[in-house]
């Protein structure tokens, strides 16, 4: 059916290989093979966001990027966002801004709104609504997931002073 | 009598009722620490997936599964021919039909599930779902249910041929399932023909879908060994799955374990049984291995239960000022294929006979008839009491029809209608008793706020310029919480529900309910209510839900009805606790019990305040010191069955500017006013609101599941289906009046599914308002941009000076 291939890559800092057939999607091997769960599928589709990761700095859908394409990358999930001294700063701010409710959003749009920062540290609303807008969420109506991106912006920018 | 400062930093240190508690279930979902049903992986676990149907009707004439099953890795693939023999092929459903589980010689949707492909991954699976090959002899498709009833209409259930009676009664049709009747209609018809005004309006509720960002899906694990099946299941009613699967597979109900773990989201689709379901536990049956069915979103959406599809007559008559004397509304149920409502038994049509709102209507009547045709089958309650959204939007589009007919302001003619304060417990004429509300007083609250006035009077000014303004009124009302028992079951198992509190002897407890959380923040709340009633800090209180061999029986978490029913168990519960940590601390304080009265966290000794026993030290005494007579431990169960349901109500208010070159609709405000009794939690209820405002944006704005002809559905997918994204959702002002329940006890009504039901009349009754002045009084919704253009252009509202 399908080929096996050797696929070296670093994932929340670890460095993995895993032997995958070449068809299979990056979200299954992060999923299955490296029991990273926190990463969603929501529509097999690249619309809804749930399993959003950073590869090489970049955010990608990971349920349309095959295994093989993040040969050598650098990977990061929602596993890898907390760090030894804690939450990070977006993690705290959907906790105190009740920016999730049944949570299956939650990591895409956390490690979306991480990258998202980076390209963008101080965004008004209306550019916190257009960087997520590849991610969609059924309970929260979207205003808190705003608040809680603004509320990691403050806090890294006033950490960086 | 006022809270002495001791006391209210005890009261904060509760953090019980009414305090914006931070939720409990974050820390894991922020973590990625989550546990939903396709994150359950077992040893030996295998996979499965469906064939489904391409047709919307077809005769099958034959299945070969042989190339599917030499393909390597493919464990088994069942048809009907396979669950026959177990008589599982066919399921009840919850409204008393059935269902085929896999088609049996025929399919009566497109997407209907056909065979059952078990491999050792996904990838296998798919693969032989490609090879096994159906062969079909297409038939004729019923897409219009205006049409399911006609003399020569194909046969879409001959599985019923000869069954002139229902569930439901008499069926006048072989595509008929039902006809439903409620109200006085001899004395509606009366008022009708004698009344200054009338109006009659045709109101459609599309086809639509609750789509939670998890599809469904099971993992099923059968124990040969023991003979004892595990079932993990996205489902919101985890001990009704219980029963379902005892009865249909004969095992005992105590060797069935149902869990349903964390879930993503429900929104009334993940209430029914679905075949997927049956499926993955007959093939571990089976097999005897795990079998894990999960379903991909466009599965989700062409075969798992749709909402809505109800095609309304409306008719108000009023007398000259407005007040309306009768309602009369004939409602054309689309079922799909197979009635697969999820309702009370006893409501075919749900709790539709809510639509006479917030109004003081003496005389009203409804007939529901639902039929059969060759589409999806569902009509669960898309965040809403069992239809009680098609029936809060019905009146509230009439009242505003019957408001341009009469010339009258669409405030104005509310508040002369209105039920008033004084007229609770409300008797509605289509037999519901209201238990309270405030509906005047919430409606001008909001039109002060956003001054009303001023908004009408810029919206003449921009008439006169061309431009297209509307404001949208929603003046809501409810009915949430079902039970009690006595009218509400489902399969025969009356609808209350459940708590059961163990207090630790070190003074922290565990309480576990029977309903199940998706999001609505069960874990923060009902810790709130039980602080308050225990005295013990709701971040000593751990709740649980779902796993049904730990939790006591319950119906589950659907309209509403977690707060009303297992939030008033919560509170009953902790009042046992109370009352037996009331006889321990006499007993260590040596005096009567009626010379102690409760003081937030303890029993002091009345006049007496230093002689008291915090309920953390009565906790440790109730493993040690009860007094004679009196059973060790300190813990309740309570079985909550409503005395009535609980009526929550709203008074919303949307502002929409509409583009006329381009139809686009941009939503400029809303303002969202709440009355759900008690609040237990604001943050909790605030975020409730947003997201149940953004569902009836969406619905008003895009969402539709349409068919051609031949049965194809156009739209299953997120290409078509339209779920907004942060950019188009508006922004929303949120509010409240308190009117609490008088039966509830701790006066809470529930507020889950209010901005939804409460939410579409509002984006719906603003945009049609837009054209008011154009003499238009219905747009039927999805209002998208095209189909907006198009009512512009027509009403040649696009020209340009």
């Amino acid at each position: 059916m399908s080929e096996q291939q050797t696929v070296g890559f670093t994932v929340n800092g670890e460095r993995h290989t895993v032997s995958v057939p070449t068809r299979e999607l990056l979200v299954h091997t992060l999923r299955e093979r490296l029991h990273l769960t926190g990463t969603h599928i929501g529509c097999d589709s690249s619309h809804c966001g749930a399993c959003t990761v950073d590869l090489n700095g970049r955010s990608v859908k990971s349920c349309t990027v095959l295994t093989v394409q993040a040969q050598n990358a650098e990977v990061l999930t929602v596993e890898g966002l907390a760090g030894p001294d804690g939450l990070h700063p977006l993690q705290e701010g959907f906790r105190e801004e009740h920016g999730l409710q049944c949570g299956f959003c939650t990591p895409g749009m956390l490690v979306r709104a991480y990258r998202f920062l980076q390209e963008n540290p101080d965004p008004d609303e209306d550019q916190i609504r257009t960087g997520m807008a590849g991610n969609l969420c059924r309970c929260t109506g979207y205003q808190n997931i705003v608040k809680a991106i603004r509320y990691a912006a403050e806090k890294q920018t006033a950490g960086s002073v | 009598m006022g809270i002495l400062e001791d006391q209210q930093a005890r009261i904060d240190q509760l953090g019980g009722i009414g305090c914006g508690r931070k939720r409990k279930e974050d820390a894991r979902f922020i973590q990625g620490k989550g546990n939903y049903v396709d994150d359950v992986k077992l040893p030996g676990m295998l996979h499965a997936d469906f064939v489904r149907s391409p047709y919307g009707h077809a005769r099958i004439k034959s299945i070969d599964t042989s190339k599917a099953l030499a393909l390597p890795g493919v464990r088994a693939v069942l048809t009907a021919k396979d669950l026959a023999p177990l008589k599982l092929h066919w399921m009840p459903t919850l409204a008393g039909d059935v269902q085929a589980v896999l088609a049996d010689e025929k399919v009566g949707f497109q997407y209907q599930e056909v065979a059952f492909v078990v491999a050792d991954d996904r990838y296998i699976a798919a693969d032989a779902v490609d090879l096994v090959k159906v062969e079909y002899e297409e038939l004729p498709s019923i897409t219009d249910p205006f049409h399911s009833m006609d003399p020569d209409a194909p046969v879409i259930r001959p599985d019923l041929d000869g069954k002139d009676t229902g569930a439901h009664g008499k069926r006048k049709h072989y595509n008929h399932i039902f006809t439903w009747e409620v109200g006085d209609k001899a004395e509606t018809d009366r008022v009708f023909e004698t009344a200054p005004v009338t109006v009659k309006e045709q109101i459609w509720y599309p086809r639509n879908h609750g789509m939670p960002l998890e599809t469904c899906g099971s993992v099923a694990s059968f124990d040969k060994v023991n003979g004892e099946l595990k079932v993990w299941v996205t489902s919101q009613a985890p001990h009704v799955v219980r029963t379902v699967v005892s009865l249909l597979s004969g095992l005992d109900e105590s060797k069935v374990h149902v869990v349903a773990p964390d879930i993503g989201g429900g929104f009334g689709v993940k209430v029914g049984v679905y075949p997927g379901y049956v499926c993955s536990i007959v093939a571990s049956i089976v097999l005897g291995k795990p079998v894990k069915w999960i379903e991909d979103r466009v599965e989700h959406l062409a075969a798992t239960a749709f909402g809505r599809d109800y095609h309304m007559t409306g008719e108000l008559a009023a007398d000259a000022d407005g007040r309306i004397q009768a309602a009369r509304f004939y409602v054309l149920a689309d079922h799909g294929a197979f009635d697969s409502c999820a309702d009370p038994t006893k409501w075919p049509a749900g709790f539709f006979n809510i639509c006479t709102g917030s109004y003081d209507i003496k005389a009203a009547h409804v007939t529901v008839d639902g039929v059969y045709t060759n589409k999806t089958p569902g009509g669960v309650s898309y965040r809403c009491s069992f239809r009680v959204t098609e029936g809060s939007y019905v009146i509230e589009r009439m009242i505003d029809v019957l408001a341009q007919k009469m010339g009258l302001d669409k405030a104005e003619i509310r508040l002369r209608n209105f039920i008033k304060p004084e007229q609770f417990p409300y008797q509605s004429a289509l037999g519901w008793e209201y238990d309270s509300g405030s509906y005047e007083a919430g409606l001008r609250k909001v039109m002060e706020v956003c001054d009303y006035a001023a908004l009408r009077r810029e919206q003449e000014e921009k008439r006169k310029r061309g431009e297209l303004m509307g404001i949208g009124l929603s003046t809501f009302t409810e009915i949430v919480g079902a039970g009690p028992t006595k009218i509400c079951d489902i399969l025969g198992v009356g609808m209350f529900d459940s708590c059961e509190i163990r207090i630790h002897p070190t003074g922290s407890a565990i309480a576990r309910f029977g309903t199940k959380d998706q999001g609505q923040s069960h874990r923060t709340t009902y810790a709130q209510i039980l602080a308050t009633e225990v005295g013990i800090p709701s971040e000593s209180i751990m709740i649980e839900e779902g796993d049904t061999d730990t939790a006591p029986y319950g119906l589950g978490t659907y309209g509403s009805r977690s707060t009303p029913t297992a939030g008033a168990a919560a509170a009953r519960a902790g009042r046992k606790i109370r009352a037996k940590a009331q006889k321990i601390a006499a007993h260590l304080l040596e005096v009567a019990e009626d010379d102690l009265e409760w003081d937030i966290d303890r029993f002091v000794v009345k006049g007496v305040p230093d002689q008291a026993k915090t309920m953390k030290e009565i906790a440790w005494a109730a493993y040690n010191r009860t007094p004679p007579g009196l059973e060790p431990g300190l813990e309740a169960v309570e079985y909550y069955d409503p005395p009535n349901m609980t009526y929550p109500s709203g008074a919303y208010l949307c502002v929409v500017d509409i583009d006329r070159h381009t139809g686009e609709v941009k939503v400029r405000r809303f303002y969202a006013l709440d009355d759900c009794g008690t609040r237990i939690n604001p943050m909790v209820i605030d975020g409730q609101i947003h997201g149940g405002l953004t569902e009836a944006f969406a619905v008003a704005m895009g969402q539709e599941l349409p068919y051609d002809k031949a049965g194809n559905l156009l739209g299953a997918s997120l290409l078509d289906y339209f779920v907004p994204t942060a950019v188009e959702t508006p922004r929303y002002e949120t509010d409240f009046t308190v009117t609490p329940s008088p039966h509830h006890p701790i006066g809470a009504k529930g507020v889950g599914e209010s901005p939804h039901v409460g939410g579409v009349s509002a984006f719906s009754n603003a945009v049609i308002d837009a054209f008011a002045h154009a003499g238009v009084t219905h747009l039927n919704m999805p209002y998208k941009s095209s189909t907006v253009w198009k009512t512009i252009h027509t009403l040649n509202l696009d020209q340009r000076a």
